[in-house]
């Protein structure tokens, strides 16, 4: 079931940046078509972590409402990185912190340490286990819980529904 | 449609801009590489759909969108990357640092 549903994604992945790369002409989407299932057959065993993320119309809402929280974070971060570099003092107090995730499954975890490291002020460093090592630009929480609650709780309430 | 390609074009222009600035002004490489990434991603995401905007005529929409995820999807990767290598590598924090985790757990065996 997890091995046709991760070939099911992969399918549908390679076959839309096709034809976003083409045009909607019916030989195209043939030849697209043909070729996702290929390269899928063929690298199936790989794709196994594909299988994470949850299909249905939860999750498919969610991703979008994520979508909108991520670009008004990567917004607010470039604002907030500018503030900090045009200002004469560079009012910053970095340092390294920990953190822990709730999140389980491999691709989650990339996507929030890749959404982490867009967001303002914070940039993951390293990953062991379900702790994050997070350098932040602004150290406002001194403990492992003050520190998780401001930089992972907003994403991870919505990637908890998307892959579980 | 024009003006407004060009003026998107143009703000990515500043949000690189002031990355670049934010790369000459931190004082150590983990703070630079917080100004690089983040100004870097949404600069080259503006420029992109500034261009897109601004010559529609070339139906270059779904190109664009791809290129976009690609920025979005590699460019904290590679930040992190580096950022990796440079603390294993003994890099140390700016003296305005008020704590580093990392070191300490690494130091104690703690969370292996």
């Amino acid at each position: 079931m997890k091995k046709s549903k991760s070939a099911f994604i992969g399918v549908v992945i390679l076959f839309a940046v096709w034809v976003m790369l083409t045009d909607f002409s019916p030989q195209e989407m043939i030849l697209g078509g043909v070729t996702a299932l290929l390269i899928v057959f063929l690298f199936h065993s790989r794709l196994a972590v594909l299988g994470d993320v949850k299909l249905n119309l939860r999750s498919l809402v969610y991703m979008v409402m994520y979508l909108f929280v991520f670009t008004w974070e990567l917004l607010k971060s470039n604002i907030d990185v500018a503030r900090r570099v045009i200002s004469p003092k560079l009012p910053i107090n970095p340092g390294i912190v920990k953190v822990k995730t709730r999140l389980k499954s491999p691709l989650g975890r990339a996507f929030l340490a890749n959404s982490i490291t867009l967001t303002p002020g914070t940039l993951t460093v390293e990953m062991k286990g379900e702790y994050f090592y997070i350098h932040w630009i602004d150290v406002t929480s001194d403990d492992i819980e003050g520190a998780t609650e401001s930089i992972v709780s907003n994403f991870e309430k919505y990637l908890e529904i998307i892959f579980g | 449609m024009e003006l407004i390609g060009s003026i998107v074009t143009l703000t990515g222009s500043i949000v690189l801009l002031l990355g670049a600035l934010g790369i000459v002004r931190m004082p150590d490489v983990y703070n630079r590489m917080q100004a690089g990434t983040k100004a870097t991603t949404l600069g080259t995401i503006l420029f992109l759909i500034g261009i897109s905007l601004g010559h529609a005529e070339c139906g270059c929409f779904g190109k664009i969108a791809i290129l976009i995820v690609f920025v979005l999807a590699t460019n904290p990767v590679s930040s992190n990357a580096l950022a990796r290598a440079a603390h294993s590598a003994g890099i140390k924090l700016t003296e305005r640092s008020v704590k580093d985790d990392l070191k300490s757990d690494n130091e104690t065996g703690e969370a292996k």
